[in-house]
């Protein structure tokens, strides 16, 4: 793949993100790439870089300040555009829903921006999704936690075996159509209630 | 919320002139008349136009020149936005560095607050210096640019040219001036308040103080969406209507700070708020406070449209044309704001435009019922806007247009 001579600047508080688009783009043979996590020197750094493209995320505060910066420095002088093509609904679309901000030198042709922003799209949705698992395994952990420490209780209070505690749990969380996490935790707040033996 | 009532998506950016929609969802106005208003805060104006556009939000709070921009075509992406109403008057402050104070205050002529010595001061100490001082604002189409720019070339000097200027979110301005990458800012509240009351600068004059009673934010509506849903779009407006008085009542006003203050809202001190509100933390006080009803402060008046376009101009970010006049006039829409509240025998003004400037007191207008006070309005230099005549209004001034760094 013959290697871009395309400036491109990655802005975005996640670095971790911002690296990887960065992998991104150098393995699809962009070779000029930078990207800025720290924000307090954006600016000279948006003038710096002198960007034909630059990727920024949409919770990023800084969007209003870098599109007045591209629209007076001088290596962006002719209108910017955002995304690539006006006209282009269905990608303006995608990019908002990932979270994600392109903007363009205007005369750049489509076949050669496209790919890129394609890809940023793609890799934000990747890391949401990557931050959703991450998020759902969490809870997932701490459930089991709780589940655990209910089933403890029981054993203590009742005498039950382990199986058995965690047969009543299921069964009661069943019968209330309540999922089992939620019948532990109202077990370990009833017993912290009635006087702190709940205390695994 | 009422079952089966319309969800209206609607983002904003945490001010405190974001205090009307703000209220309309959270104290049961958007309930009352039947809607369901989703807020959602956003971290840039540039968010606020995309996802307008887009269709995730069918409307918001917005800068004034913002849907004037929109609708001439300057956006990186095409839509079509009405206003319908405005959402107050008055509430920016203009903040300098502690340094950039103490030169202007050496100069023996600036009285703090006092727009016309604040003008020839800077300029004079501006004038002295090698080095181009750096000012802030928060959007290049912002009432805020145009009123630094209005008045920094009244004392002589080129917002763009004889003082550089940057665009910077507003949470950032106080730290952008404690480590002197800027000289000066103008910006919506609390950010000045809280720059000042942090130690990084001083507020030197306001918004009022530029243009008495004038108007900063309104409810861009997209109009496609208010085209789907002409009922909702009056019942919205009559919702923001009730919520812009009960902001307005003196009696709700630490209950107002309470709810702005909020976390989830701009997660700012109450207390400082409060200040702003009444216009505590400037000079002369008072005379930037917040009106959110009174005096006709959700109006969507024709005349402030065309003094925006005719600013747009004068500081070159379009040409002046007889079509783009009548983009920003039938930009914003008084028909839909009269069919709104005409049932609720709302104080109306009689008429639609109005010279900009001409009332030094607060002054009796014709109106649809009850009586209706308007003013002051002028300008800090005296002049008079006549939304008839827009382009003598630029005729009038010194400077050419084209003189920003917009254009090259």
């Amino acid at each position: 793949m013959p290697v871009s001579d395309l400036r491109i600047l990655i802005v975005d508080n996640n670095a971790l993100r911002a690296s990887i688009i960065e992998a991104g783009l150098r393995e699809s043979g962009h070779a000029a790439v930078t990207h800025v996590s720290d924000m307090t020197q954006l600016l000279r750094q948006v003038v710096d870089a002198n960007p034909d493209v630059v990727i920024i995320d949409l919770e990023n505060p800084n969007r209003d300040m870098i599109e007045h910066a591209l629209a007076v420095s001088r290596s962006v002088r002719r209108p910017i555009a955002m995304f690539v093509d006006r006209t282009d609904a269905a990608m303006t679309e995608a990019a908002i829903d990932a979270g994600v901000s392109a903007y363009v030198v205007d005369g750049l042709r489509k076949e050669r921006v496209k790919p890129i922003i394609d890809m940023a799209i793609s890799r934000f949705n990747a890391v949401e999704r990557m931050r959703r698992d991450l998020d759902e395994a969490r809870t997932e952990l701490s459930e089991r936690k709780i589940v655990d420490r209910a089933k403890a209780l029981l054993m203590r209070t009742r005498g039950l075996s382990e199986d058995e505690a965690y047969k009543l749990l299921r069964s009661t969380a069943m019968n209330q159509s309540r999922k089992m996490s939620q019948v532990a935790e109202s077990l370990i707040m009833a017993a912290d209630l009635l006087g702190g033996r709940g205390k695994a | 919320m009422t079952a089966g009532a319309l969800t209206i998506n609607a983002g904003f950016i945490p001010l405190i002139d974001a205090a009307v929609p703000l209220a309309a969802a959270q104290r049961g106005f958007a309930e009352s008349e039947g809607i369901h208003l989703a807020l959602n805060r956003e971290s840039s104006w540039a968010n606020i136009r995309d996802k307008t556009a887009v269709g995730h939000f069918d409307l918001a709070h917005m800068l004034a020149p913002m849907p004037i921009a929109t609708n001439l075509g300057l956006d990186p992406l095409p839509s079509r936005l009405i206003v319908p109403m405005a959402l107050g008057l008055n509430g920016n402050t203009i903040v300098v560095s502690n340094d950039l104070h103490r030169q202007m205050a050496a100069t023996g002529s600036f009285t703090p607050g006092d727009p016309v010595t604040f003008a020839q001061a800077l300029g004079r100490v501006v004038r002295r210096q090698d080095r181009r001082p750096v000012f802030a604002v928060v959007h290049p189409v912002s009432a805020h640019r145009y009123e630094l720019a209005y008045l920094t070339a009244f004392g002589g000097l080129q917002l763009g040219k004889d003082i550089d200027m940057i665009v910077l979110p507003p949470q950032l301005m106080t730290d952008a001036l404690e480590s002197n990458q800027i000289s000066g800012f103008c910006a919506g509240e609390p950010w000045g308040s809280l720059a000042q009351a942090r130690g990084a600068g001083r507020i030197a004059t306001t918004k009022a103080a530029v243009w008495r009673s004038s108007p900063e934010k309104v409810l861009g509506v997209r109009a496609e969406w208010a085209d789907r849903h002409p009922e909702a779009l009056l019942a919205l407006i009559r919702a923001l209507y009730r919520a812009a008085l009960w902001c307005d009542d003196p009696a709700n006003r630490n209950d107002l700070a309470a709810m702005l203050a909020r976390a989830e809202n701009l997660d700012q001190p109450a207390e400082l708020i409060l200040a702003s509100l009444t216009g505590a933390t400037s000079e002369p006080q008072g005379v930037n406070a917040f009106v959110f009803a009174a005096r006709a402060a959700t109006f969507p008046w024709i005349s402030h449209a065309l003094w925006f376009y005719s600013q747009m101009v004068r500081w070159g970010q379009v040409e002046f044309s007889k079509q783009g006049e009548r983009l920003a006039r039938e930009t914003v829409r008084p028909d839909l704001y009269r069919a709104a509240l005409s049932p609720l025998k709302a104080t109306m003004p009689g008429a639609s435009s109005k010279v900009e400037g001409a009332l030094a007191a607060p002054t009796p207008v014709g109106a649809t019922a009850g009586q209706l006070l308007l003013g002051p309005d002028g300008f800090f230099d005296g002049r008079i806007f006549d939304p008839d005549k827009v382009a003598d209004y630029l005729a009038g001034f010194a400077l050419p247009a084209g003189v920003d760094g917009n254009s090259d």
